[in-house]
């Protein structure tokens, strides 16, 4: 088996406040997987991102990236390689505009002049945001927003993209808009979400993290489709959605 | 999502002034400024002249003036002292409408009004033909450090956001039944300006997350 891109064991965490968020997580995602990470409020989602691209390091266990332990020497490399979107586009897109914005990264990577100018314009062709390209990003929708977190993170050409709730606040069409501009990419992808049908979607397994653990993980549908499962860990579908009829 | 285009200062044009590069228009603004608190208060005729050299620059612009008017309220707290100083300055007393007045205190009040109006026009004026971001650039130009210039960056950037959760909580008070109308209702405004206070430092806190999860180091890159 080829090394996985993102392989954490055991890994726990406690805040400097004593309270422990996460207590042994074993998680492993391959090349070109798209993994939904479902939980109730409260699970260790959050925590558990942060971890990915090592803003918190584990108290104990490890996280390797394509082999790659993070550590904090290897920090700059991993977060090249783990590119996350956060939740909300307002956090993210923080200088004047969208060309500045999407080029922050690279910009930090050393790259410079032409190559920085291509990067920065395929990133905004992937995500269809090309003609926006100086306008700053308070003059956009929120759906266009979140498009351009994404490109802020395309630009870095990671090996894993980890968006934070992507679906939350986006009318029905942005939500469609974002979902066809993400099973398009080709890149690995993990998604914490509450937005079952989004992750059913978009994400053909799935990973159920409740008090600290990984409580479940399969098929997304066939973790739907588990009732007992789904009431045990405060999953619920929205009201009249059947995951078998997608 | 209704964003107005362009900053609420700026006023979008295609002027000589407009066009004229930011870093140029910064550092003249700050010769007119000093040379006009350097000049002293009884050369009248300079003073014409200067509000004649902004006339003229207004006019240039094609700013309205009703436009630059309204946001001349900003001076309010400034011509409020110079009101109060002749009452309050000591030195010979003038009689004025029956009233004993300071006659320092005239002269320093009168010469308070005519430079900081014309320090007030003349930055309206830049804020009005420059773009936000162009006025950064224009910084950067002057050697002005980057570090203050990033600083400036992210107020531009974040002065919309912050505004728009002012007016949400507004909205939410109103909701529910509160308007301040009188300086009872002022421990509740400032409750209001801790609690956005805390939104923004938290808010600090996620985009500094979000920058370092892109490699940044705390060094600036150009």
């Amino acid at each position: 088996m080829t090394t996985p891109v993102l392989d954490l064991q055991s890994v726990a965490y406690a805040y400097p406040d004593g309270h422990q968020a996460l207590f042994g997580v074993d998680l492993h995602v391959h090349r070109g997987e798209r993994v939904a990470v479902l939980g109730p409020n409260g699970a260790g989602k959050t925590t558990l991102v942060l971890h990915l691209n090592g803003i918190l390091l584990p108290g104990r266990g490890t996280v390797t990236v394509s082999g790659l332990p993070v550590v904090k020497d290897n920090l700059a490399e991993i977060r090249r390689r783990v590119g996350i979107v956060f939740q909300d586009p307002d956090d993210q897109l923080f200088m004047g505009s969208v060309r500045d914005d999407v080029a922050f990264g690279p910009r930090n990577l050393g790259i410079r002049g032409a190559e920085l100018d291509r990067r920065v314009m395929a990133a905004l062709d992937l995500v269809g945001m090309a003609d926006f390209v100086d306008r700053p990003p308070h003059h956009l929708s929120f759906g266009q927003r979140r498009r351009v977190a994404v490109a802020t993170v395309l630009v870095m050409e990671p090996e894993i993209i980890v968006l934070d709730e992507p679906s939350s606040n986006l009318d029905p069409a942005s939500r469609r808009e974002l979902a066809d501009i993400l099973t398009g990419l080709d890149v690995t992808l993990m998604m914490v979400t509450h937005d079952l049908p989004y992750a059913l979607q978009l994400c053909p397994r799935a990973v159920v993290l409740s008090d600290g653990i990984v409580a479940a993980q399969g098929r997304t549908l066939d973790i739907l489709t588990d009732d007992a499962l789904m009431k045990s860990h405060r999953l619920e579908l929205p009201y009249g959605f059947d995951p078998h009829a997608c | 999502m209704g964003a107005p285009h362009g900053h609420r200062l700026h006023f979008h044009g295609h002027s000589p002034l407009h066009r004229a590069p930011a870093h140029h228009k910064v550092a003249g603004l700050i010769t007119f400024m000093l040379v006009v608190v350097a000049t002293p208060v009884p050369w009248l005729p300079a003073f014409a002249a200067y509000a004649a050299l902004l006339a003229v620059l207004v006019a240039l612009s094609g700013v309205p003036v009703p436009y630059l008017a309204r946001r001349m309220v900003v001076e309010t707290p400034v011509l409020m002292f110079a009101a109060l100083l002749p009452f309050v300055a000591t030195g010979p007393q003038v009689a004025v409408l029956g009233l004993s007045l300071s006659e320092p205190g005239l002269i320093a009040g009168g010469g308070l009004v005519m430079k900081a109006t014309l320090g007030v026009l003349a930055s309206l004026l830049l804020a009005a033909t420059t773009d936000p971001r162009d006025l950064l650039i224009g910084l950067e130009r002057l050697r002005v450090p980057v570090q203050l210039v990033q600083i400036m960056g992210f107020m531009v950037r974040y002065l919309d956001v912050v505004s728009d959760e002012l007016r949400r909580m507004k909205t939410a008070r109103e909701s529910r039944g509160f308007t301040a109308s009188n300086p009872r209702h002022w421990p509740v405004i400032g409750r209001s300006a801790g609690a956005l206070f805390i939104r923004s430092f938290e808010r600090g806190e996620r985009v500094h997350l979000a920058m370092i999860s892109r490699g940044y180091d705390g060094s600036v890159r150009r």
